[in-house]
C-alpha cells in the first residue's frame, strides 16, 4: 500500500471513529425534549442523607415526576437553576413532582449547608459522592438535571446551563401523564446509555 | 470496522485530554539555584479554548482559586507570582468573574537554604483548579508538576 493511501486510510478511520465515538446515543443525551417512553431506562436508585440527617432514596419517590439536579456551590450556572427548580417546586408540589439536589462539593455539608440556609432551598438536598455520579454515567459537568417520569425512568437529561421554558415544559409533558404510561415498574438498574458515557 | 476501531483508537489521546483536563502545565527548565540563595521558575499554563479557571483571587469566597502548592524538598518555596487576572462576563454571572483563561506563565520563588546537599533534585507541585464553560462548571482537579533543580 502506497503512503498516500496509507495516509487516506488513517483519516478516513480517524473520521469515522471520532463520529462514533461522540455519536448521540453512545452518552448523556442534551434531550430539547422528552425520549419516547421506550427508550427510557430506569434511574438507578440511591441512599443519601438529607441536611437534617434523613436517608432520602430516589426509589421513595416512584409514582412521582422527579427533577434531579446535580450541582455544586462553586457551579455558577447552577446557580442560576436552582432559583427555577424552587420556583418549579412551588408550582407544582401539589401535582405530584418533586426537585432533588445532589451536591458535588468536595467539601460536603461545610459548604453546602450555608448556601442552602442563604437561598432558603425548598426542595431536599443532599450530598452526593463518586459513587451516585457514577451511577448516572459519571457527571462531569455540572449542573446536570435528570427528568424521571413517575415509572422511575429517566425521560431527560439537560447538561449544562439549559433555558428554563424547555425544562418546565417536560415536567409539565411528564405530569400529564399517569404512572404506567412508560411501561413497567421503576426497578433500579444501571442505564446503559450511562455506562462510560465519559 | 476495522476503520472504525482504528479511528477511534487514533482519537481516543484527545478525546482523553479533553474530557479529563482542562488546564494543563508544561514542564518547567531545570531550576539552578545557589545555595543560600533564590531562584524562580517560570510555568508555562494553558487553559483549554472557551474555558476558563477562577483566578488566585477569584470573585466571591464561594468560587475556588487556582492554587499551586509543593511537597516539602530540599528547596524553600516562597512566593507563587500569578498574572493579572481578566475581568470576565459570563452569561451566568451577573458581575464579571476574576478568571484566567488561555496561555499564561506562573513564577514560582524558591530559596536554597544554605545547608541544602549539592546536587540535582525534583520539587513536586501541585496545581489546583477549577474551571467553567459558559454553561457549565466541572469539578476542581490538580495537575502535578515537577521542578527538576540543580543546587549548586
Amino acid at each position: 500500500m502506497s503512503i498516500p493511501r496509507v495516509g487516506a486510510v488513517l483519516l478516513t478511520g480517524f473520521v469515522l471513529g471520532c463520529v462514533i465515538y461522540s455519536w448521540p446515543s453512545a452518552k448523556p443525551v442534551k434531550a430539547a425534549s422528552l425520549k419516547p417512553d421506550a427508550e427510557r431506562h430506569a434511574a438507578p436508585d440511591f441512599a443519601l442523607k438529607d441536611a437534617d440527617g434523613k436517608t432520602v432514596r430516589l426509589s421513595d419517590y416512584k409514582g412521582k415526576v422527579v427533577l434531579l439536579d446535580f450541582w455544586a456551590t462553586y457551579c455558577g450556572p447552577c446557580k442560576i437553576e436552582i432559583p427555577w427548580f424552587m420556583d418549579f417546586e412551588r408550582k407544582h408540589k401539589d401535582q405530584g413532582f418533586s426537585v432533588l439536589g445532589v451536591s458535588m462539593d468536595d467539601d460536603g455539608w461545610d459548604a453546602v449547608k450555608p448556601f442552602v440556609n442563604d437561598i432558603g432551598i425548598n426542595y431536599r438536598v443532599m450530598v452526593g459522592n463518586d459513587s451516585t455520579a457514577e451511577m448516572y454515567g459519571g457527571i462531569e459537568a455540572l449542573p446536570t438535571t435528570f427528568l424521571i417520569d413517575r415509572d422511575g425512568k429517566i425521560a431527560a437529561v439537560h447538561v449544562g446551563l439549559t433555558s428554563k421554558s424547555e425544562i418546565e415544559n417536560g415536567i409539565e409533558q411528564l405530569l400529564q401523564k399517569p404512572a404506567g404510561a412508560s411501561g413497567g415498574a421503576g426497578h433500579v438498574s444501571l442505564p446503559a446509555e450511562f455506562v462510560g458515557a465519559r | 470496522m476495522l476503520l472504525a476501531a482504528l479511528g477511534t483508537f487514533l482519537c481516543l489521546p484527545s478525546l482523553w485530554a479533553q474530557g479529563n483536563q482542562y488546564l494543563t502545565a508544561e514542564a518547567p527548565e531545570k531550576l539552578v539555584a545557589k545555595r543560600g540563595t533564590s531562584a524562580e521558575a517560570k510555568i508555562a499554563v494553558s487553559i483549554q479554548p472557551n474555558f476558563h479557571v477562577n483566578s488566585n483571587t477569584p470573585s466571591a469566597a464561594y468560587l475556588i482559586p487556582l492554587k499551586l502548592t509543593w511537597t516539602p524538598g530540599t528547596l524553600e518555596p516562597g512566593e507563587v507570582v500569578f498574572p493579572k487576572p481578566r475581568m470576565e462576563k459570563y452569561e451566568f454571572s451577573d458581575e464579571p468573574l476574576s478568571v484566567f483563561t488561555g496561555d499564561f506563565n506562573l513564577i514560582a520563588k524558591f530559596k536554597a537554604p544554605a545547608n541544602a546537599s549539592q546536587g540535582p533534585g525534583i520539587m513536586l507541585g501541585k496545581l489546583r483548579y477549577q474551571a467553567c464553560n459558559n454553561n457549565s462548571c466541572f469539578p476542581p482537579k490538580t495537575v502535578e508538576v515537577r521542578l527538576p533543580f540543580q543546587v549548586q
